[in-house]
């Protein structure tokens, strides 16, 4: 695995002056750290995808099928077909230079294929190339160019090292939505078996496994019972619960998401939720829709059929980025529609969740705020004071659904310190993880730091400003990326879900007196009581 | 590269107009038959065009969600950055479309050493794109003069407002400078910001030649080298009413403003000009965030192979009995 460089070093040595040599006569560089390894066969077996090998992007033959360009010309005319957001997104770029210094990419490497605008312009100039008039005659004259293995390794790199976060959407004056562009481009790439392990490892696992069979929370129940006093027995695949509970398993394998799993289950127990986890549909992240449309759906299928087969009436959904712009833009669509369930009405308050009427999915963070907002937890914030919290907006919660007051309304009930980024870096001018879609991997460590770059500059700003050492946020993924980011850019500042914090501040009955948070670390003023870890 | 070709493309275009006029008396091809050609040419194309793309079907529903959602009826939702309602949507992309709010947001971005980035205030490409389309605009009212007779009031309305200033004569019009000014601007950006130097394609510079083009060949023409403006009226009612005539003396400046304009409106649909029809159809921007609301149908959506409950309790069937999970299936 490729070392990671100095911090100071990358800042240092990265500069955004596009090289001599013009962006078609400059080929990609494989260099360790910056590309992920190649999907292993028995993943590509498992869901039944093309052209399943051994084969690493560093190495010169890739192991094409003999047709792979005409298959790639037939897929880009299938999806021109299906996708007008294709067709027009091919048509209408005028390079105005807008979106350019907006992906984080492109900040933290300089890097001009990380240019949104040039990411598309790879995918155009082929598309040119193939189907216009213009393309056909004046070749390079017209930015159209062949589709060669060069061209192609270009593809696997650069769209691989886009997150589909669409910030350079929210400054595009048509709208093109670079996210779209790398879906497409990724979908083609893997009609001729060109992925990434990091993908198809999830979507082979979850397809088969649902992930969590055999792991229940038992561990995190004995160490609630430890922080707290109080025993939760949460339940699973059980049938005739009013509620289907479905988050992403990362919550369930690794810290800090422990934590913020925890809070879920200290929420749920207090408030008497008749609700269920299922172990068949236990995975809430889809790595289908970093693979393909298809694959998205084939994985979504499970949310569903569970629900139906559970009889329950709706489905709450926990924190994580990705999966809920699966369920707010394509799970209806894909996979409804959900006759067979109720519009959701909270069960504690009453209230009914119109915006979810149609998908019968609710968001556990409007579920809490709404709560909160009806006087239904009994919240102590000074157990987060030791904490100075801002919050980090996941991209697809932002770009792709719109949340943004409801999170920062729980965050202002359950802790008395909290203080916002600048706001050309949060809501819908977020910048992502730099480790999304699927990009989460170790071996793409330098690009990750590089990506993660932009984020952690506004980290930064309010660590310094205002002594901020938690950085929140309701997306699994960033749970597990951004504590190596924050150590790499700005050490001293932890990450947590929200609803670790909702957990620390929730006064449960019949519990005893909190010195510690889920974490245990002392509370604020408790530093000298006993500490049985100490 | 890009430049220099689009630069004497554009020469050419004058040249020939010239040359095929002046020197080859070919000017009933240069009034009449090319202007024609390519009316027809932009017509066709433009429908071609937008209809190529209506065929395409909008399988999902991804509108860019730039503001609040609408939510918990206590949380204010941001219309119409976020709209939830066809009208609120129609008001988003009535602001994008006459305004280019996508584009004024934006801002630039600054590397420093530590490192340490920000963002600055950039309004100059927003300002100078509304500033270039709305002149443009301006100026394709005013030339209706040429077109009507008589002319109707707003074309008159336009051309006093836009006149205002009564400086000179004939009277300045604003639209003219700050037309040739836009169009000036865009080109300089684009040649000495570096990254968008980098990816501009001859495609980009020749529209913006083009344009200088028309731009000054008309401003010769109206304040300098003066063309025989009741002829030129003549020759484009003829035009309108398709007993098409060229009367004799116009000036040949008139004919190379004129093949420029047909070159611009023959070349349009072909070219990313289009994003004049494309903005409308925008799938990013034209639907309501609603799909948690309502289902959004996708016209080929078709089944898929998954991976069954049932399959799924035949693989962990004994396992899950250990740890005490309910099966369907002892």
């Amino acid at each position: 695995m490729a070392k990671v460089p100095k911090a100071s070093e990358l800042a240092a040595g990265t500069q955004h002056k596009p090289p001599k040599t013009g962006w078609m006569d400059t080929p990609v560089d494989f260099k360790p750290g910056t590309w992920c390894y190649a999907g292993k066969p028995k993943n590509l077996e498992v869901v039944g995808l093309p052209n399943p090998r051994e084969w690493s992007p560093a190495d010169a033959d890739w192991k094409l099928p003999s047709n792979w360009q005409d298959t790639l010309h037939e897929g880009l005319k299938e999806r021109l077909r299906k996708y007008r957001s294709l067709q027009l997104f091919m048509d209408i770029c005028v390079r105005c230079g807008a979106c350019s210094d907006k992906c984080h990419f492109f900040i933290g490497s300089g890097d001009p294929k990380n240019m949104p605008v040039l990411r598309a312009e790879l995918l155009r100039s082929v598309y040119r190339k193939d189907f216009t008039m213009a393309g056909k005659v004046l070749g390079k004259m017209a930015g159209a160019r062949e589709l060669t293995e060069d061209v192609l390794k270009e593809w696997f790199y650069y769209f691989f090292q886009c997150t589909e976060c669409r910030r350079c959407s929210v400054f595009c004056p048509y709208g093109i939505d670079t996210a779209e562009i790398t879906i497409i481009a990724r979908e083609l790439l893997n009609l001729i078996g060109c992925n990434i392990d990091w993908i198809m490892g999830p979507v082979a696992n979850c397809y088969m496994n649902g992930n969590h069979l055999g792991i229940q929370p038992h561990a995190f129940v004995d160490e609630i019972e430890e922080v707290t006093g109080v025993r939760i027995e949460p339940t699973f695949n059980r049938k005739g619960a009013e509620i289907l509970f479905i988050t992403p398993s990362g919550d369930v394998f690794a810290d800090p998401g422990t934590y913020t799993l925890m809070g879920y289950l200290m929420l749920f127990h207090e408030i008497g939720l008749d609700y269920t986890w299922s172990t068949y549909a236990s995975e809430g992240g889809n790595f289908g829709l970093f693979t393909s449309h298809e694959m998205m759906k084939r994985l979504n299928a499970k949310m569903y059929a569970e629900a139906k087969r559970l009889g329950v009436k709706w489905i709450l959904g926990g924190e994580c980025g990705h999966m809920w712009r699966v369920i707010n833009q394509y799970m209806d669509t894909m996979n409804g529609p959900a006759d067979f369930l109720e519009e959701p009405v909270s069960p504690i308050t009453g209230t009914k969740f119109e915006n979810a009427k149609g998908t019968k999915m609710v968001h556990l963070v409007e579920f809490t705020a709404d709560l909160i907002k009806n006087g239904k937890l009994k919240l102590d914030k000074s157990r987060n004071d030791h904490l100075r919290v801002t919050y980090h907006d996941s991209c697809n919660p932002s770009r792709a659904m719109g949340f943004f007051e409801e999170p920062r309304y729980v965050l202002n009930n359950v802790c008395n310190h909290f203080f916002d980024m600048p706001p050309n870096t949060i809501k819908e001018q977020t910048f992502c993880c730099g480790s999304g879609s699927g990009l989460n991997t170790d071996e793409y460590m330098e690009m990750r730091m590089r990506g993660g770059l932009p984020r952690a500059n506004a980290v930064r700003h309010v660590h310094e400003q205002h002594g901020v050492n938690m950085l929140s946020c309701i997306c699994a993924i960033d749970r597990a990326v951004l504590p190596p980011l924050m150590d790499y850019w700005v050490p001293g500042v932890g990450v947590t879900g929200i609803h670790e914090l909702v957990g620390n501040a929730l006064v449960m009955e019949g519990e005893k007196e909190r010195t510690t948070d889920l974490r245990n670390e002392p509370l604020e003023g408790m530093e000298d009581s006993d500490n049985e870890d100490l | 590269m890009g430049i220099k070709l689009s630069l004497l493309a554009v020469l050419a275009l004058v040249l020939v107009a010239f040359v095929g006029v002046k020197a080859a008396g070919m000017s009933y091809l240069f009034g009449v038959t090319v202007p024609y050609l390519a009316f027809v040419l932009f017509l066709g194309g433009f429908t071609y065009r937008v209809l190529k793309w209506a065929r395409s079907p909008v399988p999902f529903r991804i509108p860019t969600t730039s503001g609040q959602q609408k939510s918990l009826p206590w949380v204010k939702q941001n219309k119409l950055d976020n709209p939830s309602t066809k009208l609120a949507t129609v008001g988003r992309m009535a602001l994008e479309v006459l305004l280019l709010r996508s584009l004024f947001k934006n801002t630039k971005m600054e590397y420093l050493q530590g490192p340490k980035i920000t963002y600055q205030w950039e309004k100059w490409l927003w300002l100078a794109g509304l500033a270039f389309h709305y002149s443009f605009f301006v100026i394709i009212i005013r030339h209706l003069r040429f077109f009507t007779e008589p002319v109707p009031g707003f074309v008159h309305l336009t051309e006093s407002l836009d006149g205002f200033l009564q400086v000179g004569l004939p009277g300045l019009y604003l639209t003219d400078l700050v037309f040739l000014a836009a169009v000036t601007y865009l080109f300089i950006r684009r040649v000495i910001i570096p990254q968008v130097r980098y990816i501009s394609l001859p495609a980009d510079y020749f529209p913006l030649f083009l344009l200088l083009g028309l731009g000054i060949t008309g401003v010769l023409m109206r304040y300098f080298w003066k063309v025989d403006i009741i002829k030129v009226k003549e020759l484009a009612m003829s035009l309108a009413t398709l007993r098409p005539a060229v009367p004799e003396g116009i000036g040949v400046l008139f004919f190379i403003h004129l093949f420029l304009v047909c070159t611009l409106i023959a070349y349009f649909p072909f070219s990313k000009l289009m994003h004049l029809g494309g903005i409308f159809l925008s799938p990013t921007r034209n639907l309501p965030n609603d799909s948690r609301m309502r289902r959004h149908i996708n016209p080929w959506n078709y089944p898929v192979k998954v991976h069954t409950y049932e399959e799924y309790e035949d693989d962990f069937r004994e396992k899950m009995i250990e740890a005490g999970l309910p099966v369907e299936k002892e």
